[in-house]
Order: C-alpha cells, then sequence, then structure tokens
C-alpha cells in the first residue's frame, strides 16, 4: 500500500459521499397526488409542484388572499397542478410582487393536512426584456 | 429609413472573424507539426500571424457596429430594440451592448483577440502552439455569433446580434402594411441591470473566462510538443491573473447581488454563480499543483489534468448558461437560443481533443522514483489542491442536476429531479469542513514550504498555534459562537492568519516579492472569517410584533411559535417600534437625473411613458434651486425610494431609502439600502409598497352635513369641524381680485397624533371651485360642498381609501466588511504573485534567447515511434 493508493481511496471515498449526499437532498418534481402520498408515508422532504393560478374567464386569479394590514406575513392562494387538481397553498411572507403576471409558478415545500405549505416560490413571468422568454424569480420564505 | 447598412457591415465582419480564425488554426498547425519542412516553419507562422491580425481587426469591426446600433438607438434592429432605450444613460447602453447572448459571446471573443495579441508579441517561442488552440476557440466562438442558417439542411448556426426587428418577428401584422416600420422606443434595458456594477462586472467576469484559456493552451502546447515541463514557466503567471481576474469577477457578482437583488445576501447557490465559481476552484487547485509541479512528477501529471478541467469546466458552465438546460432552476441563465447542439459541440471537442493528447503523451510525463514524505511541502500543497478540487466536485454534482435529467430524458428515462430545496444546509454540510481543511493547510503549507518545518522540526509550528488557540477562544468567546462546525471554521481560518502572517513578517524582512502566497492566504481566511459572521449569525431585527391574528383557528395557534415574523407592515408617518429602532415611513422620494438627492415624489408630475416629469414647485436641495415650477426635468422613471427614519434608543436618527422599480410588465422589483457601520450593515428592503403611479381606489362619495364644532365618522375616525376660515390662496388655483375663497378646518383624531385636512371652497363670478384636500396617512379626501347661510351648515363629501403602507425588513450583517477586506487582500496576494511569476519567466525568457544553444527555435521532431 503506497501513501498515493492510500491517499486515491479516501479521494473516492469522499466523492462517493459527496454524489451519496446528492442523490439524497435532491428534490422531485410531483404533482399534488404525489405530494399527498408522500406525506402520507411520513415522507417529509421538500418537493417541487408546477402549477398555473387558477383563474376566471376574465384572466382574474381566484381565491387569493393577501392582507399585509393585518399580517404581511401571511399569504395564500391556490394552485392548478399540471393534472388540473386544485390545491390551497399558503406561503409565510409577503407576497411576491410579480405574482399575478406569472404564467407558471412552481411551489416548493411539503403538504400538509389541508394544505400546501410552501417555503420558496419560482415564478415564470412574461419578461419585458426577452419577449420570447419567461423569466424565473425566486422568492423564499424565511426561516426562523 | 432604415440603417442595413450597419448589419450588414457586421455580418461580414462575423464571417470573416470565423473564416479567418480558421485560416489561423490551420496555419499556426501547419507551424508546429513535423511535416513541414523546417524552412517553410517561418513562413507559415508569418501567415498564421496575418490570419489573426485580420480576425483582430474583423472582431473589432463587429463589435463597433453592434455598439453603433446600440449607441444610435436604431430601433429596426432587434438587438438594439431589445435591450436599449432612449432613456437609458451613457454607461448603462454600454451594459445593454452585454444584456444578452449575442453580446456576451462578442465580449469574450473581443477579450480573446486581446490576449491573443499580448501572447503573440510577448511569448514568440510558444506562439504557434499557443496560438492555434486560440484561433479554434476564437473559431467555435465566431461560430456562435454567426447566424447563418445552411439552406436545404435548415440548420441554424450560431445566432447573430444583426437581425433586424422585420426578421426576429416576421409575424407581426405591422410589416404588412408597413414593411418600414421603426418602433419609437426600445424595451429597454431590465432595471435591476441598470447598475453600475453591471457595467463593469460582465467584462471583468468574461475576462476572467478569457483568461482560462491560457494555461490550458500552454498545457495543450507542452504536451503537444514535448515540453512537458517547460510549459508551467509561462503558464503560471496567466494562470495567477486568472485567478484573480476571475475571483474579481465573481466578487463582482456577488456585490451587485448584495446591493441590487433582496435575497438579503451576496451568494444565492443558483447554479449559474456555481458554475462560475466551480472553474476557480479548479484553477486555484491548478494553480497550487503548477508550483511544485517541476519538482515533483505526481503534481506535474495533475497540473495537466487540472489546467485541462479549468478550461473544460469554463466550456460547460457556458453550456449551462447558455443552452436552456437550467430552465427553470435559476434566475440568471440566458434563455434558449437553439444553439445547445453547437455549445455541445464545442464543448466535447475539446474535451477529446485534450484528454486525446494527454493520452497520447501519458507516457513521456515523468514518474516520481520514490514515495514522497508526509514532511514535504509538496505533500500539503497536493492535499490542499485535492480538497479545492474536492469541494468544487460537491458544487458541480449538485448544480449539474437539471443536466442529469435532460441526458436521462435523451434514453427515454422522466427522472424530473430537481435541485435541494435548501441550498444553504446541501452545500455548506461539506463545504465548511472543506473551507476549514483548506484554510488550516494554507498555514501548514506555507510553514513547510518556508520554515522547512519538517521531520523533527515540527517546533516551528508551535507558537503560531498557541497565538491562535488564544484569539479563537477570545473571538469564540466574544462572537459567542455556539455551533460546532463554525468554531472550527473561526480556528481554522484564525490559524491561516496568524501563520500565514507569521510567515508575511519573516518574508518582508528578506524579499517581499516573494510574499504573494501569504498575502493571497490571509485574504482568503479573512474573507472566511466575513463570510461566517454575515451569513450564519445575520439577524432580522424586522420581527413582527404587531400581535394581530389572521385567525383564530387551530392551524394559526399551533403553527405560532413556527410561523415566521420576518416583515413588518409600516403606514405613512406612522412610527413603529422595530427592535431597538423606532422606524417611520416618512415618504417616497423620485430620483431626478441631474441633483445628487432623491426629490419627493409630490413636487413632480411624472409624465407618463417618459423619462420627463414637471417640476410642481420650485425644486430646492441644500439651498440650490435646480429647477422652478413648470420646468422639465430628467429623472429616472421606474425609480421610487421609500424614506424610512430610524430612530436609535441614543435618539440618533438616521435615514435608508430602499429601492423599489416599478414597470407595467415586471410588477415591482425591490433594491435594498444598507447602512454601513465598520462592524455591521443594516440592510433594508420593502417587499410590498401600494403603487405610487396608481392612485388607489376611492369608496364611493360619502356626504356629511354638519354644524360648526360637530363631530361627524369618516373612515372610522373621529373628525371634527373646527372652523371655516377665510383664506387667500389655494394651492393650484390662482385667485383673483374679486374671488372669494373660504377653507375648512376638519381635524381628524387618530389613536396617537391629529390631522388637519383644509378642503377649499372658491366662488368666481358666481361659478364655485371645490379644491379637495387629501390625507394620505388617513386614506381621506375631502370635498367642501356646500354652504347653506341659512342653517348655518356645510356639507361635505368624504371619499375613503387603503391607506398607504409599506412591507419592509431589516437585517443585520455583522462583520460583513472583514469579507470586503479580505477579497481586497486577496487581489492584492495575487497581484504580487503574479508580477513575481512573470517576472521570473521573462528574465528566463530572456536568458534563453542569450544563450542560442538553449534555444528551441523549433519544437523538437515528431517521430512516429515516439507515440
Amino acid at each position: 500500500m503506497k501513501k498515493i493508493h492510500i491517499f486515491g481511496i479516501g479521494v473516492i471515498a469522499i466523492a462517493i459521499a459527496i454524489i451519496v449526499s446528492t442523490a439524497g437532498d435532491a428534490s422531485t418534481y410531483v404533482n399534488f397526488s404525489q405530494a399527498e402520498e408522500l406525506a402520507l408515508n411520513g415522507n417529509n422532504g421538500s418537493i417541487h409542484v408546477v402549477g398555473k393560478l387558477k383563474k376566471d374567464a376574465a384572466g382574474q386569479i381566484q381565491e387569493m388572499a393577501y392582507k399585509p394590514e393585518l399580517d404581511p406575513n401571511y399569504f395564500e392562494f391556490t394552485l392548478l397542478d399540471n393534472n388540473q387538481r386544485e390545491q390551497k397553498v399558503v406561503y409565510r411572507s409577503p407576497k411576491p410582487q410579480d405574482f399575478d403576471k406569472s404564467e407558471q409558478v412552481v411551489v416548493i415545500g411539503r403538504m400538509e393536512k389541508d394544505h400546501f405549505e410552501a417555503e420558496k416560490i419560482l415564478l415564470k413571468c412574461p419578461s419585458k426584456y426577452n419577449n420570447e422568454k419567461l423569466e424565473t424569480t425566486e422568492y423564499q420564505a424565511a426561516q426562523l | 429609413m432604415i440603417h442595413t447598412a450597419y448589419g450588414d457591415a457586421g455580418r461580414l465582419f462575423v464571417i470573416i472573424a470565423f473564416v479567418s480564425a480558421l485560416v489561423a488554426t490551420f496555419a499556426y498547425f501547419k507551424s508546429v507539426i513535423s511535416s513541414t519542412r523546417l524552412d517553410e516553419v517561418p513562413v507559415w507562422k508569418r501567415f498564421a500571424r496575418g490570419a489573426f491580425f485580420i480576425h483582430a481587426a474583423a472582431v473589432a469591426g463587429v463589435v463597433f457596429c453592434l455598439y453603433w446600433i446600440i449607441g444610435n438607438h436604431y430601433f429596426e434592429y432587434h438587438y438594439a430594440w431589445d435591450n436599449s432605450s432612449l432613456s437609458l444613460p451613457t454607461g448603462f447602453v454600454i451594459s445593454s451592448f452585454w444584456q444578452d447572448q449575442e453580446g456576451s459571446f462578442l465580449l469574450w471573443i473581443f477579450w480573446n483577440v486581446v490576449l491573443g495579441l499580448v501572447l503573440i508579441v510577448t511569448n514568440r517561442s510558444w506562439e504557434g502552439p499557443v496560438m492555434a488552440i486560440f484561433a479554434l476557440v476564437q473559431a467555435f466562438l465566431a461560430s456562435m455569433i454567426l447566424g447563418v442558417v445552411i439552406p436545404g439542411l435548415d440548420l441554424k448556426i450560431g445566432s447573430t446580434p444583426f437581425l433586424l426587428l422585420r426578421e426576429a418577428m416576421p409575424d407581426i401584422q405591422i410589416w404588412q402594411t408597413n414593411p418600414n416600420f421603426i418602433p419609437k422606443d426600445g424595451n429597454g434595458l431590465n432595471p435591476l441591470l441598470q447598475n453600475y456594477w453591471m457595467v463593469i462586472h460582465p467584462p471583468t467576469l468574461f475576462l476572467g473566462f478569457a483568461t482560462t484559456l491560457i494555461p490550458f493552451s500552454f498545457a495543450m502546447a507542452g504536451l503537444w510538443t514535448k515540453q512537458v515541463k517547460e510549459w508551467i514557466r509561462p503558464a503560471l503567471p496567466w494562470a495567477l491573473l486568472s485567478a484573480m481576474i476571475l475571483g474579481v469577477g465573481i466578487l463582482m457578482g456577488a456585490y451587485w447581488a448584495y446591493e441590487t437583488l433582496n435575497f438579503g445576501g451576496y451568494w444565492n447557490w443558483d447554479p449559474v454563480e456555481n458554475t462560475s465559481f466551480v472553474p476557480w476552484l479548479v484553477l486555484v487547485a491548478s494553480i497550487h499543483t503548477m508550483i511544485i509541479g517541476r519538482r515533483n512528477a505526481t503534481a506535474l501529471k495533475t497540473s495537466f489534468i487540472l489546467a485541462i478541467a479549468t478550461f473544460v469546466m469554463i466550456l460547460y458552465s457556458t453550456f449551462m448558461t447558455r443552452s436552456g438546460v437550467l430552465g427553470n432552476e435559476s434566475v440568471h441563465s440566458f434563455t434558449d437560443l437553439g444553439l445547445s447542439g453547437q455549445l455541445l459541440i464545442y464543448l466535447m471537442t475539446f474535451v477529446v481533443l485534450a484528454v486525446g493528447l494527454l493520452i497520447a503523451r501519458w507516457k513521456l510525463l515523468p514518474s516520481d522514483n520514490e514515495e514522497v514524505s508526509s514532511y514535504s511541502p509538496e505533500f500539503w500543497i497536493f492535499i490542499g489542491a485535492t480538497l479545492l478540487c474536492l469541494a468544487g466536485f460537491q458544487i458541480l454534482a449538485t448544480t449539474s442536476i437539471p443536466v442529469y435529467n435532460a441526458i436521462a430524458e435523451s434514453f427515454g428515462k422522466i427522472l424530473n429531479l430537481a435541485l435541494p430545496t435548501n441550498p444553504i444546509a446541501h452545500y455548506n454540510k461539506f463545504q465548511i469542513w472543506f473551507f476549514a481543511l483548506i484554510t488550516l493547510l494554507t498555514g501548514i503549507g506555507q510553514f513547510f514550504w518556508w520554515k522547512r518545518t519538517g521531520e523533527g522540526r515540527l517546533g516551528t509550528l508551535y507558537p503560531p498555534l498557541l497565538i491562535t488557540l488564544i484569539l479563537s477562544a477570545v473571538f469564540i468567546t466574544l462572537g459567542e459562537v455556539r455551533t460546532i462546525s463554525y468554531i472550527v471554521l473561526l480556528t481554522a481560518a484564525t490559524f491561516a492568519v496568524v501563520a500565514n502572517g507569521t510567515i508575511l513578517l519573516n518574508i518582508l524582512r528578506g524579499n517581499y516579492k516573494l510574499s504573494g502566497g501569504a498575502v493571497t492566504h490571509i485574504g482568503v481566511a479573512l474573507m472566511l472569517i466575513g463570510i461566517l459572521f454575515s451569513s450564519g449569525y445575520t439577524r432580522v431585527i424586522s420581527l413582527n410584533n404587531s400581535g394581530l391574528m389572521i385567525s383564530r383557528s387551530e392551524e394559526f395557534t399551533k403553527n405560532d411559535n413556527k410561523e415566521n415574523k420576518e416583515n413588518v407592515t409600516l403606514w405613512l408617518n406612522r412610527p413603529e417600534q422595530m427592535g431597538q429602532y423606532m422606524l417611520t415611513w416618512r415618504d417616497v422620494r423620485v430620483e431626478p437625473r441631474h441633483i445628487p438627492e432623491y426629490i419627493p415624489k409630490s413636487w413632480v408630475e411624472i409624465i407618463e411613458n417618459d423619462f420627463h416629469a414637471v417640476a410642481l414647485r420650485d425644486i430646492v436641495v441644500k439651498d440650490k434651486t435646480y429647477y422652478k415650477t413648470g420646468d422639465t426635468l430628467e429623472i429616472y422613471p421606474e425609480n421610487f425610494y421609500y424614506e424610512i427614519e430610524y430612530r436609535a434608543p441614543s435618539g440618533k436618527v438616521f435615514t435608508l431609502f430602499p429601492r423599489a422599480q416599478i414597470n407595467p410588465r415586471m410588477g415591482l422589483i425591490s433594491s435594498p439600502d444598507i447602512q454601513r457601520k465598520y462592524d455591521k450593515d443594516l440592510y433594508t428592503y420593502v417587499s410590498m409598497v401600494t403603487n405610487p403611479n396608481e392612485e388607489g381606489k376611492w369608496s364611493a362619495t360619502e356626504e356629511f352635513t354638519v354644524a360648526m364644532k360637530d363631530t361627524f365618522f369618516v373612515n372610522d375616525y373621529v373628525a371634527i369641524l373646527d372652523n371655516v376660515v377665510r383664506t387667500d390662496k389655494v394651492d393650484g388655483l390662482p385667485l383673483r381680485e374679486n374671488d372669494a375663497a373660504v377653507k375648512a378646518i376638519i381635524r381628524v383624531l387618530d389613536s396617537e397624533k391629529e390631522y388637519i385636512i383644509d378642503p377649499s371652497f372658491v366662488i368666481r363670478d358666481r361659478t364655485v371651485g371645490r379644491k379637495a384636500a387629501v390625507s394620505d396617512e388617513l386614506g381621506l379626501r375631502i370635498q367642501f360642498r356646500e354652504i347653506n347661510p341659512q342653517t348655518g351648515q356645510f356639507t361635505f363629501a368624504v371619499n375613503t381609501k387603503q391607506r398607504d403602507f409599506i412591507v419592509m425588513k431589516a437585517i443585520e450583517k455583522p462583520l460583513i466588511n472583514v469579507l470586503w477586506l479580505g477579497t481586497f487582500v486577496l487581489v492584492i496576494g495575487f497581484m504580487m504573485a503574479t508580477v513575481r511569476r512573470f517576472r521570473d519567466f521573462s528574465k528566463n525568457q530572456r536568458r534563453e534567447m542569450a544563450s542560442p544553444k538553449k534555444q528551441k527555435i523549433r519544437t523538437p521532431q515528431f517521430n512516429a515511434d515516439s507515440v
């Protein structure tokens, strides 16, 4: 056993640990039904759900509530996932400013009993600055 | 009239640049390979050089054309229309040049040309092989902005910045009615990028990217011409310079994010940030192996691998940011221009070339006869380099998750993997420990290197260890550091400062020119201390303790301890206690272009869709009158500043102006304002505002008829008609001789203070003017409707609206200045090291030139049997 071999084994071991931790920490894109299943099975890791806002025929967003005069740190809205399933989402931070303009919303967090608790929101908005492009912006709820 | 000439010239220059790069590649290649006759070598070289000069001129032409188009606002061109507008000041016109992909490729091409010319001038002996690689890279980069469609194949090569609007968007109706249509104004530049950092950060970063090509080219040249050790001497100063520039470029981006974005920090672990940081880590590792590569064969082999890896990482990073593969995951990535195939070919070409060449020459590389001793400096430096690479690998492994998805998809599998939801925890799990070890090694390595610490001489390490333990104990106690990983990191960083400081003092007595390494290491350690405290001990001071409950449902009460309450609502002119400060939101201000301060929004009327405003009063700032009532002034129409007054317990008052940028397409973008103290920053931003461009919705009119001293209720407030008095001044209505005007004095009682609202009533030639009075603090508008002389009663019309408020957040970031100080020290250290290694190289070059025996006129004969 030369030193270089021991060294090499050490490096490989650390590299494997890195890969395992990446695989373990990686989140997944799911829909709300799958999210619910995961939560029921006691799997409470964070997940990504991609969805669209619920809008009426006139393009008005439905079932969205933010009352900063009462509590600036509470925002709730309804999201339709790709299977058109509706789900109440709660985000304990101020409402992202360009929320109303977003085409697509990615919520990151976990499923609770009756709502989805979002830790982070990614918005895809039609960008003024690139006309064929949707722009991503990221919002994060604070964690005490 | 459409200025087609500039676009056509630009496209022609791009084609010339592309072709001349290919020609230069071929000619330089011919000048190196052994099948070329000896007497033809200089001829090929001269020809290649000429081709590269033509390439350089063509690139300058492309840059000029694009700049001319943007600078002169030729909005018939898509690039100018999409990225700039008439209202942009010159500095930001420059930054709209690299706002989009094509422009940033162009910037990169430009830097490569500059560096190529410098190399041709400074390094004749390596010119052939090094410039062959350079020219090949240039050919690839130029192909990215060709924008040529191969007919028949329907294959698009590159994306040109010189598209006319009608070519870029052929489906718009207007072309049928007016094919010569030119938009009046452009789209403008994303307001977040209208910042001086965005004028200098991209050029610096791309210069950093471009410089990584130099060590790579030298490594390739060394393998190609079998000078497996000699390439290090010329490559090392460039590698150091590259690490400095790339590092500064990355940190400028971090600083821009800190000042402009509002996630509350300088590093977000965003994939685009990460992919610029990984090459830097590998580059720094390669510098260390190069330093010991001439003495140690393992390090030499590693140097080749790392020099290649650095450049490949840059290419991979380019692919990630520009291919659209990051799609949803990054806030900075470019859109997919359909170049992903081309980018992939570019990446794979250099991977195959470099790895192939390395394998072909592996047998030529020397090996060590004996084991390296654990008491040698090489051993410790090598471990440090390995740890740097492992740190880079961890970031890369996670950042590449979107790539795994794309690869799986191409095999017909769906992975649906997403990035970790808590990136900070995920990365810190490894990075803290890696960097604790790396900083320890910076001290240990230096001691073994300079102090000849070794077997039986370990005692030299005791004094710095002792000082470190005492100092870090003090820091841990004073800083109230309780987390074990932080304690370890802090101790390691302290050791690095102490040990490198010791070395520095010793070298300074001898030859200060050699101390670049120690200085750089101290910089790194300081940066880590700054990062540790400013990120690990960020304190939110805007904790919401208003005690208002939204609902009494179980869901809220049970989570009450978990709920974050980090944002507070501030009502206009109502003080609110927040932590130790009393906060008051005073006003909204706008930013005039030629006055050094912000001015109240109420002073001007902003002209819509323009960058001018009309002064509603004389604009006087610091006793200087800048504009008179009715003048037009230039402003930044998107910027609004929220004047927030902080009253400290000591009675000291200071004001911060966090910015909100409002524009119709993007909603509100908020940027912080930062109060900088030597030991901490106070960082404040608004997360929600009532749109200053929109009058709120007034409720339906309610009428009140009251007598003097009567009380009535408006918008839940008690209002008292105190008095009606004669007035000779009504805002916005010049009174004439025979006019009669009265003002009602209405006192409105709020819980903490009283407000006076005074609507006016003007009689002029039997017509009545009624000037309403508005209070934004109360959300009230009162109009004086009637005076009834018979009953002595007065009628008022009242409308109410939502009172103006903002939601804001304030954070304290301790010791962040140590991070910026460390950056500064790091840069100085890199400069010293670069200068030293460059002198070393030029001395050596002069020596070689002076003794023709050693001089390599050309590379050794390339024989078939040696492969």
